[in-house]
């Protein structure tokens, strides 16, 4: 992309057209109503892909721009599943204070462990997020009074939502509540990346050491995008769990850190996109092949993973986006 | 420290039984074009390395200006003024040329952890950046990805990049290392026509140019200064011959 | 009082000698190739579903089963390693995270595909049933072999590395993979070589396992957290660091399990956060 840039282009006008809003997005955002008309009968698969989607993106901040890997992003998924459950299953269960609430428990976690995510690098940081994540599934599965442990966390009864919008079987009022939060959080996303701050994350991605040499406070950096992705799994987690009124301990397995992984590299990490369209494959996928039994449905996930990393470095996006690459080469 | 930019005080260091700094006592005037020579393995870039804080010393202590910076992180020493170009490229692949300045601009001026406004509102950054690129004649090149510029550009990049942060200080890695000859003597000419406040230290091996951009030479052996004087005091000097000009002159 | 506690000491000691044969290849390539090989425990969970094959359907003896276990495991990691791993050798850690996930989860369902999910039985020849009485304190005789059995190897290794040619190039390797090149050593096939040695010490930890902890296709993940945590602690490409921490941890477990049930792996996993934490460069000092 910024390799095209024509003569005569200021450096404003550059950096504008980095940012400006293409008609691929805003077609592909008025074709998120679609579901409503074209497939009435499968909102509920919508609202999970919505769902997935943002946790898909919330991954993305820190692994497709900063490069932090996290073994471990479930647990804020967790953290933000069990808060709303708990919510409104000991205060009431008005929705939109559970998802507010569940932000803030899972970004106040985030914040105090991005104290000891900066720190590190490498094999230590997958370490690290790996038995944070390992450690919260253990501590939720021991604490069953609170949790329901492995049972899952009984009596969780969600409002209607503005006091208006009952939560109904066909799952009309899910999606579009999980498709308006979504798009929300798309904007603010999408706004930080194109902002002084996402420019530094990609810095730091690049080249920490570099970052470093231009004076660069890579770690208070990496605490601040830590954060705020661990609100968007929070919410993403109270989505989940207000839509389908259930939480169980599968939300903070390394299972569904994995998942999230391979949906977001499938996709296309660091493309801002990139988790929407792989948790839309990966979520079609899953329901066609519901029928088969989930440990196969593993073995068709590694096979892809082997695949996309050998054969697909970055993801459909990164293919579509040599492909076109090329063409356009090949016209000119 | 009446003065100097940039002061060591008994710097060493060693790796293991390798002793890469000895005692280094390095004085540095305001605004002086200095020149760091020295055999391949003598702790040139190294000494860089202590200095910016990439490494810590053994023992020693490193002063900007008046103030103590030892203790100090490197972003912390390059925001106080000190800036390094590195030996072998260390920059963004994947950012063009402009985006990459345009970050070392906004770190510098403190909004690079601003989040909810968009990159084209600072106009003003992105104006610096493209003045500090094109100063480096990589103003037609700017859009291009960093890893898409040839070699010497990317050369020239780092130097834009150290810029950026409006040093007081500026350390230079062998900023023409695989540059053909021509072009380095254009490099240099970049770098002499620099403000005349900015103090510059940089290593080259190429003598004619050291003794064509350098106002002063420090020669350095096996982690220790061997002479520090002006290019003339340095050609004279007997024990520089034989340690350094001799074996170039051999080899 | 101090049976029980003998007795938990020693299960403790046997399980992290288990440990022990499952880690120690992971530890010795992390620390040469700085390789994040997530399947490792993919090639212990492989030998054991070997020794289960030869004895319950092939009628094999549990002992001669063992070393096929070995050799099966080492020649599926230098396949793997030859076809898969070694092209991203320069890749970033989160592809070879990647990679590595993948073939654990495709080993995991086949395994599950071939032998369903259930823990599969192993009938233990008779002379390593039952147990000793020393002292008043009970030892199992199964633990008494594999203690014995992770000695010998640990010595034979440690004397390997220590005194041939073969180990002086793997030490160097691990020590400056640059100097070690420079040195004109065959990094990459020195390389490929203690990785299949790795393996297969894993397939031969996972075949000498089943007693111990069973065997279902869940083996390539639940172990691994225990073997990232032994080669965390011990530190990369150490084999007594390995051996040093799989003892603790394997103590600390099965004391843990014995003294406050409740918790659970908790305590482990807190104990690994704690550690990594506490000395990372210390755990990581060669990166
Ligand atoms: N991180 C390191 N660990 C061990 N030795 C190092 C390290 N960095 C540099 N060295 C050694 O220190 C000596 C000085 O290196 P360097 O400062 O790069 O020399 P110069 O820049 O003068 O050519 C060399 O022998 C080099 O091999
Ligand atoms: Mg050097």
């Amino acid at each position: 992309m910024a390799g095209a840039a024509p003569e005569g282009v200021t450096p404003h006008q550059y950096l504008e057209n980095q940012t400006r809003w293409r008609r691929v997005e805003i077609a592909f955002w008025l074709a998120t109503l679609l579901p409503f008309v074209v497939t009435p009968t499968y909102l509920s698969l919508a609202s999970q892909i919505a769902i997935t989607a943002l946790f898909a993106l919330s991954l993305d901040l820190i692994l497709g721009y900063a490069g932090i890997v996290s073994l471990g992003h479930a647990a804020f998924f967790g953290l933000g599943a069990y808060t709303a459950g708990l919510m409104s299953k000991f205060v009431w269960g008005e929705p939109l204070t559970g998802l507010v609430a569940a932000a803030a428990i899972a970004g106040l976690v985030g914040f105090a462990t991005s104290f000891i995510i900066a720190r590190f690098r490498h094999l230590a940081l997958i370490m690290i997020t790996l038995g944070l994540g390992l450690l919260l599934h253990e501590a939720a599965n021991s604490a069953s009074w609170l949790t329901g442990g492995a049972d899952g966390l009984q009596g969780v009864d969600i409002w209607p939502l503005l006091g208006a919008f009952k939560f109904d079987l066909y799952g009309r009022t899910a999606y579009a509540y999980s498709l308006v939060v979504l798009a929300l959080m798309f904007l603010v996303a999408r706004r930080l990346i194109h902002s002084p701050f996402g420019l530094a994350l990609r810095g730091i991605r690049e080249n920490a050491v570099r970052m470093s040499a231009i004076g660069a406070p890579n770690r208070s950096h990496v605490r601040k995008v830590y954060t705020i992705s661990a609100v968007i799994a929070g919410i993403a987690g109270a989505l989940l769990a207000q839509t389908t009124e259930t939480v169980s301990l599968e939300v903070l397995s390394f299972e569904r850190s994995a998942d999230v992984l391979v949906i977001l590299i499938l996709g296309g990490a660091g493309r801002l996109y990139g988790g929407i369209l792989g948790a839309i494959i990966y979520m079609v996928a899953r329901d066609q092949f519901s029928g088969i039994n989930p440990q196969f449905w593993y073995f068709w996930i590694g096979l892809l993973l082997v695949a996309v990393v050998m054969l697909l470095p970055n993801g459909i996006l990164g293919g579509l986006a040599r492909f076109a690459e090329r063409w356009q080469g090949g016209r000119r | 420290m009446n003065g100097a930019a940039l002061a060591t005080r008994g710097l060493n260091k060693s790796f293991g039984s390798l002793v890469v700094a000895k005692d280094v006592e390095l004085v540095l005037p305001h605004g002086v074009r200095y020149a760091l020579i020295g055999p391949n393995g003598a702790g040139k870039t190294t000494l860089i390395n202590l200095i910016t804080g990439m490494l810590r010393p053994d023992t020693g202590r490193i002063f900007l200006g008046e103030d103590d910076i030892t203790s100090l992180a490197p972003e912390a020493r390059v925001r106080r003024g000190l800036a390094r170009t590195f030996q072998i490229n260390a920059l963004f692949p994947q950012l063009s040329a402009l985006e990459a300045v345009t970050l070392a601009v906004c770190e510098r001026r403190g909004f690079a952890g601003v989040w909810w406004r968009g990159l084209p509102e600072y106009r003003d950054a992105a104006d610096e950046a493209h003045a500090i690129l094109a100063s480096l004649l990589l103003g037609e090149h700017c859009y291009r990805l960093t890893h898409e510029l040839s070699y010497g550009q990317q050369r020239l990049l780092e130097i834009a990049l150290a810029l950026a942060t409006r040093p007081r200080v500026l350390l230079l890695d062998e900023p023409a290392a695989g540059v053909p000859r021509d072009e380095s003597a254009e490099l240099f000419a970049a770098i002499s026509g620099l403000a005349n406040d900015l103090t510059v230290l940089f290593i080259e091996h190429d003598m004619d140019i050291v003794f064509r951009f350098a106002a002063r030479i420090i020669v350095m052996v096996s982690g220790g200064i061997l002479v520090e004087g002006t290019p003339d005091e340095v050609a004279e000097d007997t024990r520089v011959r034989e340690v350094y000009l001799g074996k170039a002159h051999h080899g | 009082m101090i049976g029980p506690f003998v007795g938990v000491l020693f299960d403790g000691f046997a399980y992290g000698m288990l440990l022990f044969l499952l880690s120690v290849g992971l530890s010795v390539t992390l620390g040469m190739m700085n390789f994040i090989n997530l399947a490792h425990c993919s090639f212990g969970m492989l030998g054991g579903y070997v020794t289960v094959t030869l004895m319950d359907h092939l009628g094999w003896p549990f002992l001669a089963s063992l070393p096929v276990a070995f050799l099966a495991a080492a020649a599926v990691s230098i396949l793997l390693e030859r076809t898969l791993y070694r092209r991203l050798y320069r890749a970033s850690e989160l592809d070879q995270c990647l990679l590595t996930i993948g073939i654990v989860f495709m080993s995991v369902a086949a395994a599950a595909y071939v032998y369903g999910t259930v823990q599969q039985p192993l009938q233990l020849p008779d002379y390593l049933q039952g147990s000793v009485v020393i002292a008043g304190v009970n030892f199992a005789l199964y633990r008494v072999f594999l203690v014995a059995t992770a000695l010998a190897i640990t010595l034979v290794l440690v004397a390997a590395l220590e005194w041939t040619r073969f180990g002086t190039r793997v030490r160097a390797a691990v020590d400056n993979q640059r100097m070690a090149r420079g040195l004109g050593i065959n990094v990459d096939r020195t390389f490929a070589i203690t990785f299949a040695l790795g393996g297969g010490l894993a397939g031969l930890g996972g075949a000498l396992a089943i007693a111990i902890v069973g065997l279902d296709p869940g083996f390539a993940f639940a172990y691994l957290v225990y073997v990232l945590i032994v080669v965390s602690v011990g530190g990369l490409g150490s084999i007594r660091g390995s051996f040093a921490a799989a003892a603790v941890l394997g103590i600390s477990d099965v004391a843990g399990k014995y003294y406050v049930p409740q918790l659970g792996a908790f305590l482990i996993y807190l104990v690994m956060v704690g550690l990594l934490m506490w000395r990372p460069s210390g755990l990581f000092g060669k990166r």
